[in-house]
């Protein structure tokens, strides 16, 4: 699009907004009257979720490739992340079933490496298996990366692994966040970051891809190497993404990381919009909000009818059914390939009042 | 002597049982206008698929100054028994991808229009200036770039003015009327910067007055660009206005070729027209 002049009005409220998010933040880090630890962990694991979201609207969305491996990126991150961050000490304990590999037992990361690396990582797997796999059609994709995301799940919990991964014990110990800032903050610089790419000439690259093939090569544009760029960018945050789900989690297993995942992240997409960020980030907020709002669903009930349904997993029918509507009947999701933009809030009130009005006179 | 641009050579292209261009060869020189004709089906949108690699021809050979784009190949087992003779007869081999090709120089526009659809009228241009960008992925997102993106907008506005479409630049291009997407669509290939335009049917669902302007059009972006042009076109005012060669396709073959009073008085071309009235 031809740049617009950026309003004043929208960057005091932008500045605004962001103030009072942190404000929110501090009252729920150093209030200690009460306890926080419900509000905090929805907004941690929406931040997660939204990095995760965004990467695979990366793709999915801005790029047109229909990937399902996203459990299996995280998974890649996650234990990067986990292994390297578990102080030294505590590895005995943690090992102490299987035994830990001798080069692993002082090798050490803080937080921001780790994760870094977890990313990387995540992205050389999806370098590998891009290499045969976008050369094929999209549907392919989507088979092929699902197949991946259960490989490296079986591999993680293969016996060979035992001393690295700690095979089906899992990996406990990983330290925390220290407050909640550093998940936000590494969220926000996540996103942001992808935000950039989307526009700069390699975002708008993509799209063109997604638009149309033919004439997006017919454009001079390479798709192999700009679908290979996408899924390589989009598995690295998606592998930051999963190792920040294991510092939040503290504890992981290879069962973290099942196809459940990925279509919670699938249903965070299609919700928000295909297209859209902002779409995403609201999507996750939506939907992990909404997680604990209906976890009463999982639970057993005395009520005579509902008793046989409410059982654990009857939340994830309840996801089942909201995604296929919105795919049947709302496909846009909710911001479709929009942005939130302060103008599109404030058409939405002003929408709002008109229709109060004409119901009032009529 | 006349210096080929493009060189096409012996191509054909079956689908199945469809033999769409049937030994086809023909030359572009360097600043002519050609233009490509033939009744529906003839095999003309085939043909400049075949140039732009899109397809990779049954057999036949094209190059682009001297580059070779598709060549004739032993392939897979046939390998073994080739002792370096001519390829000719041997399948054809994709030698270039379509990107490699416009970066070379071709830039085409399509028959059943195909833009971005989704995107502003502005971005279908900018898109097109991507590929002769510099920056990588990281210099990219980190807009260390300004200074090429800001000329490339420039460019890109620059452009849309010359097709008439600067006051439309931030509409979504699939809400433009069919007219303004044919000219979005040369202004795109225009933006990718080539030596050799491909038209494909630029005039379709025009009427005489804007025939007339885009044949106006055509020789004024050749000569401002410097360019060479090889249009398909069932108008034939425009055809015979603008083009300095013309060859004739029916069925696959090449039927005729020569200057515009050559070919309205040749015997092949009357009779492969004949009953075939002009479409439009
Ligand atoms: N991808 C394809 N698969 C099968 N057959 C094809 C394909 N593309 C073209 N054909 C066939 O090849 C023949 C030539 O088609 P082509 O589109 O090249 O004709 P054309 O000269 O461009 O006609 P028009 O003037 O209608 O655009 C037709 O019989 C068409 O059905
Ligand atoms: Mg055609």
């Amino acid at each position: 699009m031809v740049k617009k002049k950026i309003k004043l009005r929208d960057v005091i409220l932008s500045i605004l907004a962001a103030g009072v998010f942190c404000a929110l933040l501090a009252y729920y880090q150093y209030d200690t009257g009460t306890s926080h630890s419900y509000a905090i962990s929805i907004l941690e694991r929406s931040a997660i979720y939204a990095v995760v979201a965004v990467s695979m609207n990366l793709l999915n969305g801005f790029t047109g490739l229909f990937s399902l491996g996203q459990a299996g990126f995280m998974a890649i991150g996650a234990y990067t992340t986990g292994i390297l961050t578990i102080p030294v000490n505590m590895r005995q304990s943690v090992y102490y079933m299987n035994g830990i590999a001798p080069w692993l037992e002082n090798l050490h990361l803080p937080m921001i490496p780790a994760l870094l690396l977890g990313g990387l990582f995540a992205a050389a797997a999806a370098a590998l298996v891009g290499i045969p796999v976008l050369r094929l059609k999209s549907d392919y994709l989507a088979i092929a990366t699902l197949g991946f995301a259960e490989i490296i799940r079986a591999l993680l919990a293969a016996p060979m692994m035992n001393t690295i991964t700690n095979g089906s014990f899992g990996l406990n110990n990983i330290p925390g966040f220290q407050n909640i800032f550093q998940p936000m903050a590494i969220a926000a610089v996540c996103i942001v970051l992808m935000i950039l790419l989307i526009n700069s000439s390699y975002g708008r690259a993509f799209k063109a891809i997604r638009e149309d093939d033919i004439a997006a090569e017919a454009m001079g544009i390479n798709l192999f190497r700009h679908k290979e760029l996408a899924f390589v960018i989009s598995s690295f945050f998606t592998g930051v993404g999963g190792g920040m789900l294991a510092i939040f989690m503290r504890s992981i297993d290879t069962k973290t990381f099942q196809v459940t995942l990925t279509y919670n992240i699938l249903l965070i997409v299609v919700l928000g919009g295909i297209g859209s960020v902002t779409g995403s980030i609201i999507g996750s907020l939506l939907i992990n909000g909404s997680q604990e709002w209906l976890r009463f669903l999982d639970e057993p009930t005395t009520v005579p009818v509902l008793s046989s349904l409410f059982k654990p997993g009857f939340r994830m029918v309840i996801y089942s059914i909201l995604l296929m509507v919105v795919v049947l009947f709302w496909r846009r999701g909710i911001m479709g390939t929009n942005e939130f933009t302060w103008d599109g809030l404030f058409g939405l009130f002003r929408r709002k009042k008109k229709t109060k009005k004409a119901g009032g006179e009529a | 002597m006349a210096d080929n641009v493009l060189k096409v050579e012996h191509v054909t292209m079956q689908f199945g049982g469809v033999v769409a261009v049937n030994d086809l060869s023909m030359e572009v020189n360097k600043g002519e206008i050609v233009a490509l004709i033939g009744p529906n089906g003839a095999g003309k949108t085939t043909a400049f698929n075949v140039i732009t690699g899109v397809y990779a021809p049954t057999n036949g050979r094209v190059s682009f100054n001297g580059v070779p784009m598709i060549e004739n190949h032993p392939q897979g087992k046939m390998k073994k028994n080739y002792l370096g003779e001519d390829p000719e007869g041997y399948p054809a081999k994709i030698v270039k991808t379509p990107d490699q090709i416009t970066k070379l120089g071709i830039a085409r526009t399509f028959q059943n229009i195909r833009l971005f659809k989704s995107l502003t009228v502005f971005d279908n241009v900018l898109i097109a200036r991507h590929m002769r960008s510099k920056a990588n992925v990281f210099s990219a997102t980190f807009k260390v770039n300004a200074m090429e993106e800001k000329e490339n907008r420039e460019k890109t506005m620059e452009l849309l003015k010359l097709v008439g479409l600067e006051s439309s630049a931030n509409e979504i291009s699939s809400s433009l009327p069919y007219g303004k997407q044919r000219r979005l669509e040369i202004a795109r290939a225009l933006a990718t910067q080539p030596t050799l335009l491909l038209l494909d049917e630029p005039a379709a669902g025009m009427n005489p007055q804007e025939t007339d302007e885009l044949s106006e059009f055509i020789l004024q972006i050749k000569n401002q660009f410097d360019l060479t042009v090889l249009v398909i076109e069932h108008h034939m005012d425009l055809v015979m206005q603008i083009s300095d060669r013309i060859y004739v396709l029916d069925f696959g073959k090449l039927i005729a070729q020569g200057t515009p009073e050559v070919i309205q008085n040749d015997p092949h071309v009357i009779s492969a027209y004949l009953g075939v009235q002009d479409d439009e």
